[in-house]
């Protein structure tokens, strides 16, 4: 054993060889923490995509309008005059120019601000809801009907009636935003409250607190890690509800950019605009899940 | 009468099913103020329905608790609670932990700083202030619960299996602190254990309960706690008269557990 060579921390990072403990490990079939990163996978799926998408389009197999080459050049069936823009040219455009007189700041800007006003007031209204919830039968049974009953209903099947109440403007988007926080935040503070574990109330009585007090300083920092799971899981389900609207019915953001440049054949706006939905999407996780980690370090740890 | 007293108590719970246990049957003891009273008794005699009831968290079906003459309806600072897991709170730190009944009853500032000082220090935590309690071990989150108790000058101190989940050179340390705190402080205190020998060195009397309907089975007064506030816990635990009683109370529940099963048995 001891003249084996030992693996360098680059062939563990990219996932070549297993880390010391694993590799004492005779059971690694079927322990889901012996499967290393694979991370050279990783990068050779990427580099692969990239490739493929180079060439795949730059030698004109695949009809730019079906899917639109990565990087520019002018086609053997191009006028010679007009040489078509790859996706990142058009990238760069955008950024410089925006679209159709809209910044891409301005379309992007414009989705997250609904997203955020939708989050903001689903949570204002869901929070105490669900805490009433929790904590008082009357409450309970007075909701329960109707949250049961728009549990399963997906955010937007409710745009057809949205529109007809409120048109197609913000007040409407952000409505339908605020429809599919509420729920959400609703059920996650109710299950917040519902988690507290009797003994924490009980102590707290018993060390003199009042009922205000118990709420204030016990139910409610108890049902904070759940709020802020609802708050990320709304923030997720808003981006897709208001993506989607925004194909439906909308002059700005990046749905509509899509939709209006779908209207002229222009893929390779189509397709920055999903990968730009992706980012967003992506980085909404993260950043909640940083803010999560720095407000509430107590998770799951009580 | 001054104490704590526990007058002709029973609980029946009515379950979904309509079928009923007795929790407790016609339970009567009295606490005079100071003593520290170890409750011992196989799984299921109603034990923790007991110490709710005393906390105030229960209305028993019949018969009442008392403390100092007035009839227990509520939880109430004068009677302090810790729970097997600590029931802290993981939000806080442990000094926030320690500060929580009096900064809930409005206490002043300067006076509840100087009470947290002097708790932390008796608990041995003071290097722990500012540290959430979730970093702490076992033990030391048993001794922020204990100091958060005392925080708030309870007359009772009611604990519930306070040292079951603690190692067992931990937990003889733990023993060392609370009978070091009950002699320091003074306060009436009611320990739920299921170690005989924690019993036998914790209780300066001793009730051992039976199941079915639950009540009280035998009630000893012993001489260890005293022994144990300035001796040596070790020796005491070896003497004969000390071993002679565990075997004693080791049988008696060792009996009962075997009338439990015999019944499961024949049925
Ligand atoms: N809320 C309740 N509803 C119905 N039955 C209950 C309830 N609480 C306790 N019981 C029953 O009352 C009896 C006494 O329970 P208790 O929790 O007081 O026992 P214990 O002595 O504390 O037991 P352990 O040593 O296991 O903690 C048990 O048979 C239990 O099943
Ligand atoms: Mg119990």
């Amino acid at each position: 054993m001891a003249n084996r060579k030992q693996p360098g921390g680059l062939a563990i990072w990219l996932g070549v060889a297993d880390s010391s403990f694993t590799r004492q490990k005779t059971v690694k079939f079927g322990d889901a923490s012996a499967v290393n990163s694979g991370r050279l996978w990783s990068i050779v799926t990427v580099v692969a995509l990239i490739v493929a998408w180079s060439i795949t389009t730059v030698g004109g197999v695949i009809d730019p309008i079906f899917w639109p080459p990565l990087e520019g050049g002018l086609y053997p069936w191009d006028n010679p005059n007009r040489a078509k823009p790859g996706v990142i040219d058009r990238f760069m455009g955008l950024l410089s120019e925006g679209y159709r007189n809209i910044s891409l700041w301005e379309h992007v800007g414009t989705s997250v601000k609904r997203v955020l006003l939708g989050v903001f007031f689903g949570a204002l209204a869901g929070i105490p809801l669900g805490f009433a919830m929790g904590l008082n039968s009357a409450a309970r049974g007075l909701f329960d009907p109707i949250v049961e009953f728009v549990r399963p209903i997906p955010p937007l099947a409710l745009i057809p009636l949205v529109i007809l109440w409120l048109g197609i403007d913000e007040v409407a988007k952000v409505f339908l935003l605020f429809l599919a926080a509420l729920f959400i935040m609703l059920i996650a503070a109710r299950a917040g409250v519902s988690s507290v574990q009797i003994s924490k109330v009980h102590a707290a009585y018993s060390l003199g607190a009042s009922k205000t007090q118990v709420l204030r300083h016990v139910i409610l920092p108890n049902a904070l890690p759940e709020i802020f799971t609802g708050l990320r899981t709304s923030m997720g389900v808003c981006w897709g509800t208001l993506v989607a609207a925004e194909l439906v019915a909308a002059d700005q953001g990046v749905g509509s950019m899509m939709m209006i440049a779908k209207n002229f054949l222009q893929t390779d706006v189509v397709v920055i605009g999903i990968i730009i939905i992706g980012a967003i999407g992506f980085a909404i996780e993260m950043l909640m899940r940083a803010l999560e980690a720095w407000l509430i370090p107590w998770k799951g740890k009580g | 009468m001054e104490g704590l007293v526990i007058e002709n108590v029973s609980m029946v719970f009515t379950l979904a099913n309509g079928g009923q246990v007795h929790a407790l049957e016609d339970v009567s003891l009295h606490l005079k103020p100071g003593e520290l009273m170890a409750v011992l008794g196989p799984s299921g005699c109603g034990k923790t329905t007991l110490l709710n009831i005393v906390g105030g968290f229960l209305t028993p079906t019949a018969g009442q608790a008392l403390l100092n003459g007035h009839r227990i309806e509520g939880p109430h600072k004068e009677r302090g609670m810790v729970f097997q897991q600590g029931a802290l709170f993981e939000w806080m730190t442990v000094a926030q932990n320690v500060s929580f009944g009096p900064r809930m009853c409005g206490v002043p500032r300067s006076e509840i700083d100087g009470t947290v000082r002097h708790l932390l220090e008796v608990t041995a935590l003071q290097d722990f202030a500012e540290k959430p309690v979730y970093q702490l071990s076992g033990g030391m989150q048993q001794r922020v619960a204990l100091a958060r108790c005392l925080a708030n000058e309870p007359d009772v101190i009611l604990m519930d299996e306070p040292l079951g989940a603690l190692d067992a050179l931990t937990r003889e340390k733990m023993q060392g602190l609370v009978l070091k705190l009950w002699k320091e402080t003074g306060k009436t205190i009611v320990l739920i254990t299921h170690s005989v020998e924690e019993a036998l060195f914790l209780g300066e009397r001793l009730v051992v309960m039976a199941p079915r309907p639950g009540r009280i089975h035998k009630e000893y007064t012993l001489p260890f706690a005293d022994q144990g506030v300035e001796g040596d816990a070790r020796k005491i635990k070896a003497q004969p008269d000390f071993i002679s009683a565990r075997e004693e109370i080791l049988s008696m529940i060792w009996e009962m557990e075997e009338e439990i099963m015999g019944g499961a048995d024949t049925h």
